[in-house]
């Protein structure tokens, strides 16, 4: 444990990219191998499944450190980050331990799973005094699960290529779908990869920028394939050995979730890899991405619900084609062959490719994006390869124009992170009937000269507050952009966006310029 | 009893923390006639007003900020002045050199205005010295129990750990500090035989100041006369991180020492490389202690965490008030500049 907190404060402690993947590559060839294997899980952003609710914790932290609960809410809004706050508030450590990491999970942490709440505390508790303060820390972090430290995936891929001698690209494959960390999966991953290591294995998800300057620069139209930007759930569907597998792109093993498309697995050849965009789909055509919320909330899938949203796959790409990887072929040799290998009639979805002669005649059907239900183009050059992770060059997506709103600063609330302390949580009203009520919330969009000027606005304007809720002086208007827009019966405004975030502080406009409800419920669709 | 003639000590009005029946106000941020300044940080000194009286040792960094001509009247700690119907005096609040508590006494009722104050030592400046008072006037920049400061032995060898490694890679250590006391106090602990030591003029005027005065720091040279930085030690005011006049340094790390950094998060949003938790206020149990041994019957509580510590305070049968002095940028938020 000395070791990985000392990693994790030394990750923490510098800016600099290099030196971060060098004091990575120093931690795994020194580490045992389980350790190894253990940082790598953790560093990536995988987590046990939820080992105990995070209130117990506290109410452990807050009696360890004799104050009252509401004492520890106050720490936590200038902390912003919950295993800190309960690390900050530990009496001074006595000592600190030398036990590997691989002892402190599998031994200590995921044990507390299995057992009843008093012997979790007794045991979370011997724990915090065998520990320093740095090493509390990191194990409140792998407890609450919230592991993040400055550290990208891609950082950590860098490392592992350096001390395996191989590419990045290889490590983040053989890094995707379902492994164990133990000293056997580490000596695997630094060796040549075994074939079928994981049957279920994904491949990297390739992603896109968003196209910056103007298409034209792209060149020549003829040399690129165009496609609708859908806006569902990225995956990939996997068959391999008579067993079909769904990726989501956020790593999540989601096969359960979609019956239609195991049973699209089923009429696939042998060794097929589809990457593409899952969404509810009826009569040609998308439903609002609500209603797949409205399927995904729901641990069973009752008949009514899947007659209501069936899924499709709308599918672009092709990565794995009888039994062998086809990344490194050109997209339209890979479009070809999905087209060829995809089932008449059954829920896969190819991709529509968009036909035009110019890009202004794509600018004009961009116009229309809206009322096709995308969110606008995707542009792929034809030569291309399937890369790793997000590049610059070949993949762009061409967005259409978010919607957007002037809006009135009514709530803030302090931010988390690196933001802790500041209000940077936003709600924003808009006029409905002389009132302003609560539209959207957003955090994202201002630089942090102007975060500065709201936080000591929100300090000086506060009329009320609701816990760590400031309720202030409606006076500051703000454009809001926002993607996508549906009637909500759960919101106070009856309007649910996505996406929201401020494109502008209105500094020109008084509360009583913002918009009213009537001009945005006229942009539902 | 606090309130033995009906009117209190001290108030609270446009200008700041008033003493009708002394006609002098405390700290005010608005210009008035007579102003009692416990020490010498922007948010405490304000220049404007006709006569200041100060602490001995705060003279010439008063004088620094107040301007050349204002008359400024200065006391030894302890000694005793009579000011309308009080009895004035000035004692060390141990925050930064000259600092000072500022009691009051008429008719043996006292109240002590702690003014910042620390209870840690400093080489730089005379300790705090605690006083028993009827009504005690307490800052709460850092009043939140995870404020809790390490040994300063500890940190400045942090500090040397961290300028050698720095040295190891060819690169500069740049040390954010406030040019007002922390940087002082930074300077008379590190080792100056680790390498050369650089700094900002507006340290370097501090640092003139205090030497003045006897205290002893490690030599330092004025950046603008320096040309090779790897190595070096760079002392500088946090404003300076991120602009231009960083730049010079080539190869750098960046550090700030402030009791803020106890948070990660304050540290990485202004991306520093490392934060070093040094502070001239008290921490959490330093305030505890603090009100404790002034036995006042109440506490008024201004400036930073004010809430919480009055309600720990009141939960713990103190009486405890919040105070809302208009110490700017002092309020809830920490702002590293501000109180440091």
């Amino acid at each position: 444990m000395k070791d990985f907190a000392e990693l994790y404060a030394a990750l923490d402690r510098t800016t600099r990219t290099n030196d971060k993947v060098a004091t990575l590559i120093r931690y795994l060839k020194a580490a045992p191998p389980e350790d190894a294997a253990w940082a790598v899980h953790f560093l990536i952003g995988r987590r046990p499944k939820r080992l105990l609710p995070s209130r117990r914790l506290a109410e452990w932290a807050v009696e360890e450190a004799g104050i009252p609960d509401w004492l520890f809410g106050e720490c936590y809004q200038a902390v912003g980050d919950f295993a800190e706050t309960m690390a900050l508030l530990q009496a001074p450590a006595a000592t600190s331990s030398d036990r590997p990491l691989r002892y402190w999970v599998e031994d200590r942490l995921l044990p507390l799973r299995d057992v009843d709440d008093q012997t979790r505390r007794a045991r979370v508790v011997s724990a915090w005094r065998e520990m320093d303060e740095g090493q509390r820390f990191a194990w409140n972090k792998l407890i609450t699960g919230e592991f993040r430290v400055g550290v990208s995936q891609r950082l950590v891929f860098r490392a592992v290529a350096e001390v395996a001698g191989t590419t990045p690209e290889a490590v983040a494959h053989r890094l995707m779908g379902e492994w164990q960390p133990t000293a056997e999966f580490w000596r695997q991953l630094l060796a040549e990869d075994a074939p079928n290591a994981d049957l279920s294995r994904p491949y990297p998800f390739c992603l896109a920028y968003p196209l910056e300057g103007s298409v034209e620069a792209l060149g020549d139209l003829g040399a690129w394939q165009v496609e609708w930007k859908y806006d569902g759930i990225r995956a990939q569907l996997i068959r391999r050995q008579w067993q079909t597998f769904i990726w989501s792109r956020g790593e999540e093993l989601v096969t359960g979730r979609f019956p239609e498309l195991q049973a699209l697995g089923a009429l696939l050849p042998e060794g097929t890899v589809i990457d593409g965009e899952i969404l509810p789909w009826k009569q040609g055509e998308p439903l609002p991405f609500g209603q797949m919320q409205r399927r995904i909330g729901r641990k069973v899938l009752g008949p009514k619900i899947l007659a209501e949203v069936p899924v499709v796959l709308v599918g672009f790409d092709l990565l794995e084609f009888q039994g062998e990887d086809v990344r490194s072929r050109p997209l339209a040799w890979r479009r070809a062959e999905l087209e060829k290998l995809a089932p008449p009639a059954s829920a896969l979805v190819l991709s529509p490719v968009v036909e035009a002669t110019s890009w202004e005649e794509l600018a004009r059907l961009r116009q229309h994006a809206r009322a096709r239900k995308v969110e606008g183009f995707m542009l792929k050059r034809l030569e291309s390869v399937y890369r790793v992770g997000r590049r610059r060059g070949d993949w762009w997506k061409w967005k259409i124009e978010p919607y957007s709103v002037d809006a009135v600063l009514i709530y803030a609330q302090p931010g988390t992170g690196r933001r802790a302390g500041l209000f940077t949580d936003y709600t924003f009203g808009i006029w409905d009937n002389g009132k302003l009520v609560p539209f959207a919330k957003a955090y994202s969009g201002l630089d942090d000269e102007e975060i500065r000027q709201v936080d000591a606005f929100v300090r000086r304007n506060t009329i009320e507050k609701f816990g760590p809720v400031h309720a202030v002086k409606p006076e500051l208007v703000f454009e809001l952009a926002f993607e996508g827009i549906q009637a909500s019966p759960r919101h106070h405004s009856g309007i649910a966006v996505r996406f929201p975030r401020m494109a502008r502080w209105r500094h020109d406009k008084k509360p009583e310029d913002a918009d009213t409800i009537d001009t945005i419920r006229a942009l539902l669709w | 009893m606090a309130n033995n003639r009906g009117v209190p000590l001290l108030e609270l009005d446009p200008n700041g923390l008033y003493c009708a029946a002394g006609d002098f106000y405390i700290d005010p941020w608005g210009s008035v006639g007579r102003a009692v300044v416990t020490h010498a940080h922007s948010d405490h000194a304000t220049p404007g007003s006709q006569a200041y009286l100060t602490a001995r040792d705060g003279e010439a960094v008063l004088r620094a900020r107040v301007g050349p001509e204002v008359p400024i009247q200065a006391t030894a700690y302890g000694e005793e002045l009579t000011m309308g119907g009080v009895r004035i005096s000035l004692h060390p609040a141990g925050h930064v050199l000259g600092s000072a508590q500022v009691r009051i006494e008429r008719g043996g009722e006292v109240w002590v205005v702690s003014g910042d104050y620390k209870l840690a030592s400093d080489p730089t400046c005379a300790p705090f010295e605690p006083l028993r008072c009827h009504v005690f006037v307490t800052e709460s920049t850092f009043g939140l129990p995870i404020f809790r400061w390490p040994d300063a032995s500890q940190v400045i060898s942090a500090i040397h750990a961290w300028w050698r490694a720095n040295q190891q890679l060819r690169r500069a250590s740049v040390l954010f500090a406030h040019p007002l006391g922390k940087a002082q106090r930074l300077l008379a602990c590190v080792d100056p035989s680790v390498g050369p030591i650089y700094t900002h003029g507006a340290v370097e005027r501090m640092n003139h100041l205090y030497r003045e005065q006897g205290i002893v720091l490690a030599p330092t040279t004025h950046a603008a006369a320096g040309s090779r930085w790897d190595g070096a030690l760079i002392v500088a005011p946090p404003s300076c991180h991120g602009t231009a006049w960083e730049r010079r340094f080539g190869e750098f790390s960046t550090a700030f020492a402030s009791g803020w950094m106890r948070i990660r998060g304050t540290r990485r949003r202004r991306s520093l490389d490392r934060g070093f938790v040094i502070s001239d206020h008290a921490d959490w149990p330093g305030l505890l202690r603090a009100v404790e041994e002034t036995r006042a019957d109440c506490v008024w509580v201004t400036h930073g965490y004010r809430a919480p510590l009055v309600r720990w305070l009141a939960e713990h049968g103190q009486k405890a008030l919040a105070v809302e002095a208009h110490f700017e940028g002092e309020r809830d938020e920490p702002v590293e500049e501000a109180g440091e």
